[in-house]
């Protein structure tokens, strides 16, 4: 473990800043909660932490490559990574959604898996969101353990009868005598040019159903650990995955790891600002926070993560530490997972804040088509750079 | 034609007096729109029209492609009142009695309950419709799971369900099948396999749908020996939705081990099955998805229970599903809060003519399958059970504080982690149900 993690802290991941090392969450027999929330941060940050890379991508050097541990892969490879290991573990473990079975997923998340598996398996469904999401959860009441892709987040709006009648309160109407130990998942948020109904941010429309747990991926690692944790929970979880984000490339740990459904990770550790983020802008904020380095200042970037319930003690710790928060995120203005957050930082850190909490949202319009207006729609980083300025004065 | 009043009983299967014709008396044909289709003689004679090729769809006079089942055949033939002809022996009978004088007392002890003010919100009864419940139901093991809609007491009760627990859950207390949180449009029990109870209708038969899809698995993938099937329960109304359609495609393509029981009582609230529906003959519905359809009186128990049998039979056989539609009647309005005003008092009195446990009554005792004394000591004991019920519920809790947040996740880390890094459902306000979450 610990070599792993002085590995991670060089790594060249193409991720800019991302610090495994962190927090590494791993869950083998019993859950092991990290304890290593915070690493000790003296005025400069930590060595990981402190490299300003210039490229977006980081080059891999061909002859370090094979001396690292881990093997390196894109996103969507990590998602069908941690889907297969869990379907290997446990034949109870299925998927169901269009086109998941022959045509290997409209991502390929699910590539060669019915090949392995078989059809029923990986079944390829009709184009009947809600139906097949409530056939999905009468699986999950008799023995199953279903996977239910939404072949765009956006199509599962079909399937919000079954979503929040079913999947989040049957639980609680049955009076606990049946489990719905189903997993949703599927690419959602702003592309390009995909058009208003391609580029729909369910997570704000789900976040008041109860019973329900949402998560956003946003690197291949946390992709991987948070689809195994969906699939062992025995909750509904929800999993949001970003159109965008399935060609991120990283090198991830050959060893089986599991990561928690509740808690936050620490991105970039900081002094001077709490960036609150996640799914893609958090790459969106990492580029905002190369200029804010350049400028002098010291951002805390926190990816969040987990969306339903917030992880209040990462995020606390931060505000406490640096008593200044953004939000930045892709939902709309209006009732999105940002105008929560507020809300629940407010409530319990009202002390800790030296300013307003200031939240960076979508703008309340359909995503437009145009290129142009679709950039203007969605949050930019010369934006962050210009609240984190604004805010820190 | 004259209409006979009371359904006339000979030794086999009682006879069609169910169509709703307009060779029956006047004042209950009056709302019911285009009289010819259901009085189309062709469907007079055959009493199980099994569809087992397309149908003749839009024809709606057209003869019914019908394969009656063989067991059926056999009875009408022939006169002779020997006990080798009757549908039922002497302890199916009283199984059958019992079941179904359980469901009409404890629906209207109900009523009863709920005019006291014991039980609140909405509250749908299930008078009249017996003969679907105790003949599908009847039929399973305690593995087969059944589904049902807002109007699921009896189908929880002839699944096993006890009645005490019933009750218990109506008014509300932590005894309940589902605690106290569920209430009567949410009936589950894991143990009996009740997989609800639903309010919006049609959100059910998915849930059905992926019971089936269980059975299925089991058998493909973990190569066990299941031959376990499932029944959904639904009225006309949802006939009309989407999720129906959606779940008769998919059950069909994959041969899942389900049947679609639609109990059609000609009312969705206020709304007439005529009025909302282009095509009123649901059981021509399951043809054009490559299933069975199959039109049954609901009123009679021994009909209901011989098509049932076929069905649940074929679903076990892992020969797919099939289309029953059940027609039937609710002698009570919708829910307790509706006035039922709109239906006509002659089409209620027709039917109430037709009352499926006065008619099984009638065939136990004419079969000499039973004694009058069986039969009301039958009624005894459930009035009994009733009051028993009754006084467990009453007497029983209601949920404490505690319970509040006890169910909302089967993991209740789903309540994420709280300010001070403790996972929420630690602290232990949380079991006092006050905690912040």
């Amino acid at each position: 473990m610990a070599a792993m993690l002085q590995s991670f802290g060089v790594s060249s991941a193409s991720v800019a800043f991302s610090d495994h090392s962190a927090k590494l969450s791993v869950r083998s027999l019993p859950v092991i909660r990290s304890e290593a929330r915070s690493i000790s941060c003296p005025t400069n940050g930590t060595r990981c932490t402190r490299k300003i890379t210039t490229k977006a991508v980081a080059v891999e050097n061909p002859a370090s490559a094979a001396s690292k541990p881990g093997h390196e892969l894109l996103l969507f490879e990590a998602l069908r990574e941690g889907l297969e290991e869990e379907m290997e573990r446990d034949p109870r473990v299925c998927v169901m959604g269009e086109d998941v079975g022959h045509y290997g997923g409209s991502y390929k998340v699910t590539k060669g898996l019915a090949d392995k598996y078989g059809d029923l398996r990986v079944l390829d469904t009709p184009i009947a969101e809600n139906s097949f999401t409530g056939m999905a959860i009468g699986a999950a009441m008799t023995g199953l353990r279903p996977i239910i892709e939404g072949m765009n987040m956006g199509f599962l709006l079909l399937a919000f009868n079954q979503i929040s009648d079913n999947c989040g309160m049957l639980h609680y109407t049955s009076g606990g005598q049946f489990t719905i130990p189903t997993v949703i998942r599927g690419p959602g948020g702003v592309g390009r040019q995909l058009g208003a109904e391609h580029s729909q941010r369910l997570e704000s429309y789900f976040q008041s159903i109860p019973g329900i747990q949402m998560v956003a991926c946003s690197t291949p690692y946390n992709a991987k650990g948070l689809m195994k944790a969906a699939i062992r929970s025995e909750n509904p979880v929800v999993l949001f995955e970003h159109v965008l984000l399935y060609n991120l490339k990283e090198r991830i740990p050959d060893e089986e790891y599991v990561l928690s459904l509740e808690e936050a990770e620490m991105v970039r550790p900081g002094e001077h600002v709490t960036i609150l983020t996640y799914s893609r802008m958090r790459y969106h904020v990492m580029q905002a926070a190369k200029t804010l380095v350049n400028k002098g200042f010291d951002p805390e970037v926190i990816d969040i993560r987990s969306l339903k319930p917030f992880d209040l003690y990462t995020i606390g710790n931060s505000v406490k530490k640096t008593h200044r928060v953004v939000i930045v995120e892709e939902c709309m203005r209006t009732g999105g997972i940002g105008a929560s957050l507020t809300a629940a930082i407010n409530e319990n850190f009202h002390d800790y804040l030296d300013a307003p909490i200031v939240c960076l949202s979508s703008q309340d319009v359909p995503t437009p088509y145009a290129g142009t207006l679709e950039e203007w729609t969605v949050v930019q980083p010369a934006q962050i750079v210009a609240a984190v300025e604004q805010l820190c004065q | 034609m004259a209409c006979s009043a009371t359904p006339k009983i000979v030794h086999g299967p009682l006879p069609t007096n169910s169509l709703r014709s307009a060779e029956k008396s006047d004042s209950s044909c009056k709302f019911m729109g285009p009289s010819s289709f259901f009085g189309s003689k062709s469907l007079n004679k055959k009493l199980f029209s099994v569809n087992k090729a397309v149908s003749s769809v839009g024809h709606r006079s057209a003869a019914v492609v019908a394969v009656s089942s063989d067991v059926v055949k056999e009875k009408k033939l022939k006169s002779s009142s020997s006990l080798s002809n009757l549908l039922i022996t002497r302890e199916e009978g009283l199984v059958l009695y019992e079941d179904m004088i359980l469901g009409r007392a404890f629906e209207d002890m109900c009523a009863q309950m709920y005019y006291r003010g014991k039980m609140f919100g909405f509250v749908h009864l299930y008078n009249g419709q017996e003969a679907v419940s105790t003949g599908f139901i009847k039929l399973l093991k305690k593995e087969d799971c059944v589904v049902s809609t807002y109007r699921d007491h009896v189908h929880a009760l002839s699944k096993g369900v006890p009645a005490r627990q019933v009750m218990s859950e109506l008014f509300g207390k932590t005894t309940g099948c589902c605690r106290g949180q569920g209430g009567s449009m949410h009936m589950f029990s894991k143990e009996h396999n009740v997989l609800g109870g639903f309010a919006f209708i049609g959100e059910g038969i998915p849930v059905a749908t992926g019971a089936a899809f269980t059975s299925k698995y089991k058998r493909e993938v973990f190569k066990e020996d299941c031959d376990e099937v499932t029944l959904a329960f639904f009225g006309d109304g949802t006939c009309n939705n989407g999720q129906f359609f959606e779940c008769l495609n998919m059950a069909a393509l994959w041969k899942l081990p389900i049947v679609f029981v639609v109990e059609n009582n000609l009312w969705a609230i206020g709304m007439s099955h005529l009025r909302s529906t282009s095509d009123p003959e649901i059981w021509k519905k399951g043809p054009a998805f490559g299933m069975p359809g199959v039109h049954v009186d609901g009123m009679d128990v021994l009909k209901v229970r011989e098509v049932a049998k076929e069905a649940v039979g074929r679903a076990r056989r892992g020969e797919g599903p099939t289309l029953v539609e059940c027609e039937t009647y609710r002698f009570r309005g919708h829910s307790l809060a509706d006035p039922d005003e709109l239906r006509d008092p002659a089409e209620k009195a027709h039917y109430a003519t037709r009352d499926p446990i006065a008619a099984l009554k009638k065939y136990i005792l004419e079969n000499n399958l039973a004694s009058e004394a069986d039969l009301k000591a039958i009624e005894k004991k459930i009035d009994e059970e009733l009051e028993e019920a009754v006084e467990f519920a009453e007497e029983s809790p209601v949920p404490a504080r505690s319970q509040l947040l006890e169910n909302v996740f089967a993991d209740p880390k789903g309540f994420g982690i709280g300010p001070d890094g403790r996972y929420r459902c630690e602290d232990p306000k949380f079991t006092e149900g006050t905690a912040q979450v």
